[in-house]
């Protein structure tokens, strides 16, 4: 039987000019689980990613066809709301990038745009989830300093505070590690461990390890093909594919 | 020695000077004015010429006033009518317009800052001025000859339109595309991203821009000249007449150099526009360098 699922792309195609750079990718990403996207750099990883939440839109001479329903809504339909659609996912990306503004407001700039006024209510939220994101005990007492003055580790948990205080459904990691030291690398995976019991998160790594680590299901693009999903243990161990095999003992890079 | 080398070498000595020499110009023209400026600074404190308003050349009094009000004056009315269009415009620019629009408008605007000033005052005089005298002051009751503050303000404004749009432009592509993506991804609409992200983290350096408009419009010669009115008395209204500094020098340098001390005074009033003009170059420059080494 099929896992639940929130997401599931159908045909998607992504165009930047001429470049055809996701080709008839169809997938039902399943609920709940820390789903990975591996695949050699330049395979389309980031974009499938940013697909889901409409950021492929923002780069100039886009095309897009096929369809990425979330929560039975094509969110390609030109007719969709897309606040509504990226309300839903938490972004991380590569470097974090903290809001030019204090700790406090980074976390309280989602839930303010949503209409949360109130500054008791705001106050316990950005409590909440800078505990949720591990954060809390080390900027307490320094909440209203501008988020750029803490370390780059702290400005990533902060940026998954940031994400979660708008209550996502997904959380969207774009190899959200790979500028951090290790502690705060595993920092994030800890988080992300813990959090997947109400959250899907869907991580692009390209640290063969870190999937091992994180993977409940893992998903294999090469050149914009979609070459194999399924759950981590079996694509790890057991892949059907020819080309995954070598991908994981590291003859293709 | 390799000849190739030894040309090398020599080039860039050559220019080393040259660099260096126009930089001693600089240094030069400062000394030079302050120097031809002394008499009449000896002649009185330098606040009270600055706050003093009478300017009878005959009877050697040379009070500054009228022509830094002017100065003020003007500049004003320009950049409060160049800040919000020249906004507007840059965020547009960077914001909405697709790419191939922007690289198609930016040049266009370039190339109105190369138009040569005494266009615009023609056009001024043409255009604004009637305006200003047929239509505007009667509208709001009273008398204008249509050379008046608010005609070179709208001149002023037009002309420095392009190189606060080109700066800001600047600053607002130096804004990470990161940070608009991490503000939409929250959520945020297009423009929630811009007012709270992208205006807040691009405020110093549209400070800097609006700065170099300042200095521009403050420096401003022939365009302004051709349709302010020039009359030496501070302007109490839009609808006065006004006699900026730059103005004031080109239009009596050359002319009444018998009087005594005249020369000296302009020298002083030259001292004074070079010495704002810079102040606010340098400030600027100093504010974008540093922008530019964040990105
Ligand atoms: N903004 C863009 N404009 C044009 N082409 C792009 C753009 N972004 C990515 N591409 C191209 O699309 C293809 C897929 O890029 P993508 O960033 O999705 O790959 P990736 O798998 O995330 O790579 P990496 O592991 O290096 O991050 C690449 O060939 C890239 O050159
Ligand atoms: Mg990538």
């Amino acid at each position: 039987m099929e896992p639940e699922t929130h997401i599931r792309v159908k045909n998607l195609n992504v165009y930047y000019g001429k470049d055809h750079v996701l080709r008839d990718v169809s997938i039902n990403i399943p609920d709940k689980r820390v789903i990975v996207i591996i695949g050699p750099s330049g395979c389309g990883k980031t974009t499938l990613l940013r697909s889901f939440n409409r950021l492929v839109d923002t780069v100039d001479g886009v095309r897009v066809s096929g369809e990425v329903m979330v929560d039975e809504e094509n969110i390609f339909d030109p007719h969709v709301e897309l606040t509504h659609i990226r309300k839903k996912m938490g972004l991380l990306s590569q470097t974090p990038y903290p809001l030019p503004m204090s700790i406090y407001d980074n976390v309280a700039y989602g839930p303010r745009l949503h209409g949360i006024k109130d500054k008791k209510k705001l106050n316990s939220v950005v409590e909440h989830y800078l505990k949720i994101a591990g954060l809390w005990e080390e900027v307490k007492d320094k909440l209203h300093t501008p988020a750029t003055q803490v370390s780059i580790g702290q400005q990533q948990r902060l940026c998954l505070a940031r994400g979660l205080a708008v209550e996502p459904e997904i959380i969207l990691a774009d190899e959200p590690t790979s500028a951090l030291d290790p502690k705060s690398s595993r920092h994030i995976e800890e988080s992300f461990l813990r959090l997947k019991k109400d959250y899907t998160i869907i991580v692009v790594t390209h640290i063969l390890r870190q999937a091992r680590r994180l993977a409940d299901y893992v998903i294999f693009l090469y050149c914009g093909e979609l070459i194999e999903h399924g759950p981590a243990r079996q694509v790890f161990e057991s892949p059907r594919e020819k080309m995954t095999r070598e991908y994981i003992q590291g003859v293709i890079s | 020695m390799n000849i190739r080398v030894y040309k090398d070498k020599i080039t860039a000595r050559l220019m080393g000077v040259i660099a260096f020499l126009s930089c001693l110009i600089l240094v030069l023209i400062i000394a030079g004015l302050y120097y031809r400026s002394r008499p009449v600074l000896e002649l009185k404190p330098f606040l009270e010429l600055l706050t003093s308003g009478s300017w009878h050349p005959l009877r050697q009094e040379f009070g500054f006033y009228p022509f830094i009000m002017g100065s003020l004056w003007v500049t004003g009315v320009a950049i409060i009518m160049a800040i919000p269009l020249c906004l507007l415009t840059s965020i547009y620019l960077s914001e909405y317009a697709p790419g191939y629009l922007r690289e198609w408008i930016k040049p266009l605007i370039d190339l109105l800052a190369g138009i040569p000033s005494v266009i615009y005052g023609v056009w001024g005089v043409l255009v604004i001025v009637p305006l200003i005298k047929d239509t505007i002051a009667p509208r709001v009751g009273s008398f204008s000859s249509g050379y008046c503050v608010l005609s070179g303000g709208v001149v002023l404004g037009i002309m420095i339109c392009p190189i606060i749009i080109h700066v800001s432009l600047e600053v607002f592509r130096a804004v990470p595309r990161e940070l608009r993506e991490a503000s939409l991804s929250l959520g945020a609409t297009r423009w929630q991203t811009i007012k709270q992200v992208v205006l807040r983290k691009a405020r110093p350096g549209i400070m800097a821009a609006i700065v170099l408009g300042l200095s521009r419009a403050f420096g401003e010669t022939m365009a302004v000249l051709m349709v302010v009115g020039n009359v030496p008395r501070a302007p109490g209204s839009l609808l006065d007449a006004a006699y900026p500094l730059p103005a004031l020098i080109a239009n009596n340098y050359g002319e009444m150099l018998s009087v005594p001390l005249y020369d000296s005074a302009l020298m002083l009033a030259c001292f004074i526009l070079l010495l704002v003009v810079l102040l606010f170059n340098i400030v600027a420059r100093i504010v974008l360098i540093r922008i530019e080494r964040q990105m």
